[in-house]
């Protein structure tokens, strides 16, 4: 039944945000040309050429770790904290008063709902700073031993599944534990970043402190290899994740990595299904499944199976997906080309070794990269889709009988950042909790986030943690 | 007209329980397994369900789909004057609010029924003759519900004998509580059987009820009992209408048809004055029960002063300006 209410189109405007058809490197406090040849970034959901960005070199890449090393030792290491918490609270401001403007270039150039920038993304991006902003000055006081210093210059590489979100768990830290830093954000999404460095003149924040160099995998290992970095942070794919590991060993330099998941959401028979099937929903099919903690297995007592699945296929039928900047969309666009054809190629091996695909009727649009909402039935452990991380809006759905099931197949993956329990039993909460290796334990919610939390993973998902007073030992010297 | 209990009442003798529909029919065997079957439902997570409106809430509603749920707003309203001072001319200036909410507009959609005390549903009958809106009546020693069985039943009777062609009865929120869900089931039962042809709508007063397991616990059991309509308030107890329990009353009226096959209504009342609110309220109904549930025999709201804001903001979209309140009548 087609609906009698048909929401009217409600697109949020794109003239809050004016994007410059090239931008260049950000070294020093300054916006200077990249010596690499530029890249273009495009809108996933209609692949319009946004602008065209500048790829670093090497070359570039040691002019901004040498102006990092400057301030680092001239201005922000000397610095008195709590001045280093003023830019912080400054720039925090900003953020919500640019709010809406970063909502928009978000979901321009990332493909995400602009529901999801403006209300998760961006809220959140400012709450890291705000919380770190409060712990300049406090560190002494952090239970990380005595007299925690900075480490010096961080190189950071992050992902493009939410770009002004890493770059906030990144740079926050960073700088309130006095360090500076030279961050490459991902090459399908640096516009927000690069608008960040111009949040960060109009802070007044010293040259030097903030660098941020654009381009591909080759400026990444540029920062990662540098000789003068003292600490790395990456979040991305587990596979670029190891190389790092590999660049890094043997240096001095200290190494946080946040890679890939496969997170299990569990579904006890005595769940709030309602709830759980919206936990469900939102776990996997929010930012198109783009999240490395995403609920991609689903695992539901068999008791309870037929009507879980009943009740999540009726609600995925209500998802509406479509224009990122309309503000009743639900799933927005799949970020690249690239991730789209990873997408399809595990959905199609899902299929061919035996599992049921379902998905809702559903158009999609005709220019851009798209995927409708995907549920796997009939899954197995032993298929790809239970063990390979798709990143995409693809959910796999396996059955248990009891707890010691649940728990065994819900730790039977080479990752470990996530999970999600479902259950109206206190008690079965803490005990499932305490059996899952995974850094991040979800009870009766998923995908909730919080400054004062520490995040990471287990295993395949990496080590350090970010957020939370676990996160800033891993910018500190002698931090225990 | 009995306005004069009949003293034997209580005695007579007490008819078989009626079963509820397949596929629920030996739940209300026993006080045992009725209770086991509610308490069996499940759970309702608060925080989740918080979150889920106020995902919902974010729903942006503009020019076409406005001027739709405007009019649909309307269509569904049961305008109310449920006071201790209300006359019959205060029913009669309602009523012709009711048939013609915006005297400047012929546009402008009727509302579904206009919702008095019992003794007025004659005043609202007469005044409302021949134009298809209803006439609901609160019965059932509204809005308490304490009173006997007895003295309920007659309210009931009284109301349709009036000319009430719905009755809105309040369950006992006292057995509910103490958990004799039976007693709660058959009283609803005895009512829907006294009101004969009228619709009769069920308020939880979920304000009482407090918890939102409570509320599907509650709502399950009226429909069984086979209330036509599931109601949140009376109004007259605070919180009223609140969008986590209408979530949870449109989830059990859509599980309720996905069973059995019958469709339930339900009436959110008290505390929706604003056009925002309402139209927050159909974006309810239309993700979570489904768009078969967006028309006036399934959905209604209770309220009074919503209408004029409602009538105010249809006068914007069609003016492009907004008026003031002298540009809809006071009621």
């Amino acid at each position: 039944m087609t609906s009698l209410f048909e929401y009217a189109p409600a697109p949020e405007s794109r003239s809050i945000v004016d994007v410059a058809p090239s931008y260049g490197l950000f070294v020093d406090g300054e916006f200077v040309d990249g010596s690499g040849t530029p890249l273009k970034t495009v809108n996933p959901a209609t692949e319009e050429v946004l602008s065209e960005v500048a790829t670093a070199t090497d070359a570039d890449v040691d002019r901004a770790v040498r102006a990092a090393r400057r301030a680092f030792t001239r201005v922000w290491g000397p610095m008195r904290p709590a001045d280093r918490g003023k830019y912080l609270f400054r720039i925090a401001r900003l953020l919500q008063e640019r709010a809406r403007e970063f909502a928009v270039l978000e979901s321009l150039d990332n493909g995400k709902p602009i529901r999801e920038s403006r209300d998760v993304d961006v809220p959140l991006a400012a709450a890291h700073f705000f919380y770190h902003a409060g712990w300049a000055d406090k560190l002494d006081w952090a239970g990380l031993g005595p007299g925690p210093r900075p480490l010096g210059v961080a190189g950071q590489v992050i992902p493009w599944n939410f770009p002004l979100l890493m770059l906030a768990w990144k740079v926050a830290p960073a700088l309130a534990t006095g360090n500076t830093v030279v961050l490459k954000p991902a090459e399908t999404t640096p516009l927000t970043a690069l608008l960040f460095a111009e949040v960060c003149r109009q802070a007044d924040l010293p040259p030097g402190v903030v660098n941020i160099v654009t381009g591909a995998g080759d400026t990444g290992r540029a920062v990662v290899e540098h000789e003068d970095v003292d600490k790395v942070a990456f979040t991305g794919s587990t596979e670029v994740g190891r190389s790092i590991a590999r660049a890094v060993a043997g240096t001095r330099k200290k190494l946080t990595l946040e890679l890939g998941g496969k997170a299990a959401n569990i579904v006890f028979d005595d769940a709030p299904i309602d709830q759980a099937v919206e936990g469900v929903v939102q776990g996997i099919f929010s930012n198109q499944g783009h999240v490395c903690c995403a609920g991609s297995r689903l695992l539901v007592q068999e008791s309870v199976h037929d009507e879980v699945i009943a009740s999540l296929q009726r609600r995925i039928g209500t998802l509406r997906l479509g224009d990122p900047l309309d503000k009743n969309t639900d799933i927005g666009a799949i970020n690249s080309a690239e991730q789209l054809a990873r997408i399809r190629e595990l959905s199609d091996v899902g299929e061919a070794e035996g599992a049921s695909r379902w998905q809702p009727a559903c158009e999609l649009p005709e220019r851009g990269y798209w995927f409708p909402p995907t549920v796997f039935t009939d899954v197995s452990p032993a298929h790809r889709i239970a063990r390979d991380e798709v990143f995409g809006p693809v959910l796999s759905v396996l059955t248990f009988r009891t707890p010691d099931e649940a728990v065994a197949k819900a730790n039977n993956t080479t990752y470990g950042l996530s999970a999600g329990i479902w259950t109206e039993k206190g008690s079965r909460i803490l005990a499932i909790a305490d059996r899952l290796r995974a850094g991040v334990v979800w009870a009766n919610t998923f995908n909730q986030f919080d400054p004062t939390s520490p995040f990471g993973g287990y295993k395949q998902s990496g080590y350090g943690r970010e957020g939370g007073r676990h996160g800033l030992a891993a910018y500190l010297e002698g931090a225990r | 007209m009995t306005h004069v209990l009949d003293p034997d009442a209580p005695a007579a003798a007490i008819p078989p329980r009626r079963e509820p529909l397949a596929p629920y029919r030996d739940v209300t065997r026993s006080d045992a397994a009725f209770r086991a079957f509610l308490h069996g439902l499940p759970g309702v997570d608060q925080v989740g369900a918080e979150s889920r409106v106020a995902v919902l809430g974010t729903r942006s509603i503009k020019t076409t789909a406005k001027a739709w749920a405007l009019d649909a707003a309307i269509s569904m309203v049961d305008l109310t004057t449920l006071e201790g001072s209300d006359t019959p001319g205060k029913v009669r200036s309602l009523a012709a609010k009711a048939r013609r909410p915006d005297p400047g507009d012929p546009s402008c959609p009727q509302v579904a029924a206009v919702c008095v005390y019992g003794d007025l549903a004659g005043v609202a009958r007469d005044a409302l003759q021949g134009t298809g809106i209803h006439v609901a009546a609160v019965a059932t020693a509204f809005p308490s519900g304490r009173a006997s069985r007895a003295v309920k039943l007659a309210d009931v009777r009284d109301a349709v004998a009036n000319g009430a062609d719905e009755i809105d009865m309040v369950i006992d929120r006292g057995a509910f509580l103490a958990g004799r869900y039976l007693d709660v089931y058959d009283e609803i039962v005895a009512v829907k059987d006294a009101c004969g042809d009228a619709h009769l709508k069920v308020i939880l007063e979920t304000g009482e009820l407090v918890t939102l397991d409570n509320v599907r616990r509650a709502s399950w059991l009226a429909m069984l009992a086979g209330g036509d309509f599931i109601k949140t308030s009376t109004g007259k107890v605070s919180p009223a209408a609140t969008l986590p329990v209408c979530l949870v009353m449109l989830e059990a009226v859509r599980d309720f048809r996905a069973a059995t096959g019958r469709q339930v209504g339900v009436k959110p009342a008290g505390g929706i004055r604003t056009t925002k609110d309402a139209i927050k309220h159909l974006v309810l109904v239309n993700e979570v029960a489904g768009p078969g549930w967006l028309s006036p025999d399934w959905f209604r709201f209770g309220a009074s002063s919503l209408l004029n804001d409602l009538l105010l903001q249809r006068q914007k979209l069609r003016t492009g300006h907004y008026s003031g309140p002298d540009h809809v009548s006071v009621d």
